[in-house]
């Protein structure tokens, strides 16, 4: 009987939007999102004061599982003719999601339908980058952008005697030697999200394309160039850094995520979005800085990438114009400054918009939480470069596994370096060759 | 001495079999006659552009030295899991079949791991595992072993073999209990009797009695240890580190559901679906005959 209900619960939901919009009548949208816990109860506060601030639109948010769910369980959907009008995708799905043509409504021609102006120098321009086409027109709505920082430990930091938090990979080096001497914590250094970390921020800082073609963002012919000499002085410094006992490999994505937090690793690699975890289980003294560079390579560093997600607005036959200004409408919500200012003060995001940023400066958020804002100044340090601007390669999520998988037989012993980008960049061109030709045909 | 059961009207029998062929049909012939055509088709993610490649896929495949390693890791792991299970319960059950106080107990404890999802069981050995957080893994790097999972192929594939194991212990426990129980006590009575130790009472009466069941389990274990046990590669070591735990089944499903390439993943669908149609043939084939019933 439970059951029945539910079901009849459920046509009558669908039935309800399905109807046309009346004049009392709320316009429906669902939206899909793949953060769970803390950070999806964030986001349905957010979607609930959006439709208490009017009465024409209603956003409908759920939890779909991980991020590859999401998006996974979108295409299904899409293919089946019913898919939710808003999708969050992580970043590395960007090039798939731009690639899907028909499937997709660009936010700049949903922005220019609904009638919504909004300058795209509104949002900062790292994560803005990310998510435009060739003419720098918005194509999926930014949401939860974070970027990679250094978190230290500063009582371990004290215990080994080192007084400046390093800058360069020449002075973690030095630091590093410093805290295994002391014996300071079990583990000197580790890092989540391996290629995100220490292929593509690390690329961009020093101003080295992961690939040709702008990254990708100029076509889809591009080819990876792991074999490139930064490449290879990069990952070898690394690899020495192992050797010596100075780093460990704590596993694929996040697995090591909690290598910092626990006290084990005195120096940790990760997300800025990782703040609120590591402010709550943290038992020590910590700082976030930005990543660390090559000095001898550069001298300047360019500004790092964006890790997330961004909103997609997805088709179907029977959407109605509607539907679409509803979606703009909460689109437009979301970027308001004060929105925005609360959702990066609370999740640890970066924020999306300039105005978001200035509005924490002026509440005096960063003073509050020394640190906090050393995401945005490593995004927006400099103006992108066609290295620096982010990533649009087909088959991502397989190419950051194929690394993940040829830098784990490096860290064994079973090849070098030289081999391990080799056989990278051999692999991930493949991908890349088997994207091309699926999206071409 | 075959009973024949003859029914009056023809449809009848048809009629009450079409539940059943109706599930077997849209579960299974469907998705696997879609499985059969997608594996000659290359496809963007979202379906728009396709273009038939005719044995493209299969070819690619086959070319890949890695998924030539998969197979090879695939056939290690399966034996072990199923060699594991099975003698683990065996053990178990032959324990739990004396007269022992609180059987009842016993038995209920030894069939709960199968009630549980194969993510927690990953998340319940990652608990052991864990060169860090797990007490297996501390205790074996306190000791001096250098566990780490994480980074050693040989180690991974091990966790992963036992936490695959475990969890079909139980179903295989229930099932050599039952068969243990349903052997007569007279003729281990008359073995006992010619003078025959425990030992040999076991290898010579009950094992060989217990062999359409130990059959039956082997069939099921490696269809288990080949299509059910991506969950738990899934949370325990996403197939790595390198591609040492990366079974066929699991890379199908990274290669469908994580990269999106539909194509390339039917055609390793199908490539299981007939490895197991003769897999299954073989077993029927040759070592039934072996099996006493």
């Amino acid at each position: 009987m439970h059951r029945r209900s539910l079901l009849a619960g459920a046509a009558f939901a669908l039935a309800i939007g399905a109807a046309p919009a009346g004049a009392q009548q709320r316009t429906e949208v669902t939206f899909w999102y793949g953060l769970g816990g803390a950070l999806g109860e964030r986001v349905q506060e957010q979607v609930e004061r959006f439709n208490r601030s009017q009465d024409r639109f209603r956003v409908n948010a759920t939890f779909r599982g991980s991020y590859v769910e999401v998006m996974t369980g979108a295409i299904a959907a899409w293919r089946a003719g019913n898919p939710p009008h808003i999708a969050q995708v992580f970043e590395v799905g960007t090039a798939t999601m731009m690639a899907a043509g028909p499937a997709i409504k660009p936010v700049h021609e949903l922005f220019r339908e609904a009638g919504i102006d909004i300058d795209p120098k509104r949002y900062l321009a790292g994560v803005r980058g990310y998510y435009s086409d060739t003419q720098g027109r918005l194509v999926s709505m930014p949401h939860n952008s974070s970027s990679a920082l250094m978190w230290v430990n500063l009582d371990a930091f004290e215990k080994a005697g080192i007084t400046d938090i390093p800058r360069t990979w020449r002075e973690v080096r030095a630091a590093a030697e410093k805290l295994k001497a002391a014996n300071a914590t079990p583990c000197v250094m580790t890092t989540t999200w391996p290629t995100w970390v220490l292929f593509e921020q690390q690329s961009a800082i020093h101003d080295v394309g992961l690939a040709t073609r702008a990254n990708g963002f100029e076509g889809m012919d591009a080819e990876l160039q792991l074999t490139h000499p930064f490449f290879q002085k990069h990952i070898q410094f690394i690899a020495d850094l192992h050797r010596d006992g100075l780093f460990r490999y704590g596993g694929r994505d996040n697995a090591a995520g909690n290598l910092f937090p626990s006290g084990e690793c005195a120096i940790g690699f990760g997300s800025s979005a990782a703040r609120a975890q590591i402010a709550r289980d943290a038992k020590f003294r910590w700082a976030s800085v930005p990543l660390p560079y090559h000095d001898d390579l550069i001298q300047s560093p360019r500004n790092g990438v964006i890790g997330g997600a961004s909103l997609w607005v997805l088709t179907a036959r029977n959407r109605t114009p509607a539907e679409y200004a509803a979606v703009a409408a909460f689109f437009e919500f979301i970027s308001r400054p004060e929105e925005d200012a609360w959702w990066h003060q609370v999740t640890g995001y970066v924020p999306l918009t300039r105005a978001a940023y200035e509005k924490s400066k002026a509440e005096g958020f960063y003073e509050r939480n020394p640190g906090a804002d050393a995401a945005i100044i490593q995004l927006s340090r400099a103006e992108p470069t066609p290295n620096s601007q982010g990533f649009r390669l087909g088959g991502m999520v397989e190419i950051r596994n194929i690394i993940q998988e040829e830098l784990e037989k490096v860290f064994q012993g079973q090849q070098t370096v030289a081999q391990a980008l080799e056989a990278a960049n051999r692999r991930g061109n493949q991908v890349l060759r088997n994207f091309e030709r699926a999206n071409r045909s | 001495m075959r009973k024949k059961v003859i029914f009056p009207q023809v449809g009848l029998p048809y009629l009450l079999l079409l539940p059943q062929l109706a599930i077997t049909f849209v579960f299974f012939f469907l998705p696997a006659a879609q499985a059969i055509w997608f594996s000659f088709l290359r496809q963007d993610a979202f379906g728009i552009r396709t273009e038939f490649v005719g044995l493209e896929n299969f070819v690619e495949l086959f070319a890949d030295p890695l998924y030539r390693d998969s197979i090879w890791i695939t056939f290690v792991f399966s034996l072990s899991v199923a060699a594991l299970a099975m003698s683990v319960a065996l053990g178990l059950a032959v324990l739990a079949d004396r007269h022992i106080r609180g059987a009842a107990a016993y038995k209920t404890l030894l069939i709960w791991p199968y009630a549980i999802a194969p993510a927690v069981a990953a998340v319940l050995w990652i608990f052991i595992f864990h060169p860090q957080v797990g007490l297996l893994g501390r205790f074996l790097n306190g000791i001096g072993v250098a566990w780490d999972y994480k980074l050693n192929g040989t180690q991974a594939l091990i966790a992963v073999i036992v936490a695959s194991a475990w969890k079909q212990v139980s179903y295989n426990f229930l099932f050599f209990l039952a068969g243990l129980q349903s052997i007569p006590r007279s003729v281990l009575e008359a073995a006992a009797i010619d003078g025959a130790s425990p030992a040999r009472r076991f290898w010579t009466v009950v094992f060989p009695l217990l062999s359409p069941t130990t059959f039956f389990l082997l069939v099921i274990n490696l269809t288990y240890a080949f299509f059910d046990t991506f969950g738990v590669i899934d949370a325990l070591t996403k197939g790595g580190p390198a591609k040492a735990t990366t079974t066929l089944i699991y890379r199908a499903y990274i290669d469908g559901r994580v990269n999106l390439d539909l194509g390339s993943s039917s055609a390793q669908s199908v490539v299981l679906m007939l490895a197991v149609i003769a897999l299954t043939a073989v077993q029927f084939r040759f070592i039934e005959r072996k099996v006493h019933y």
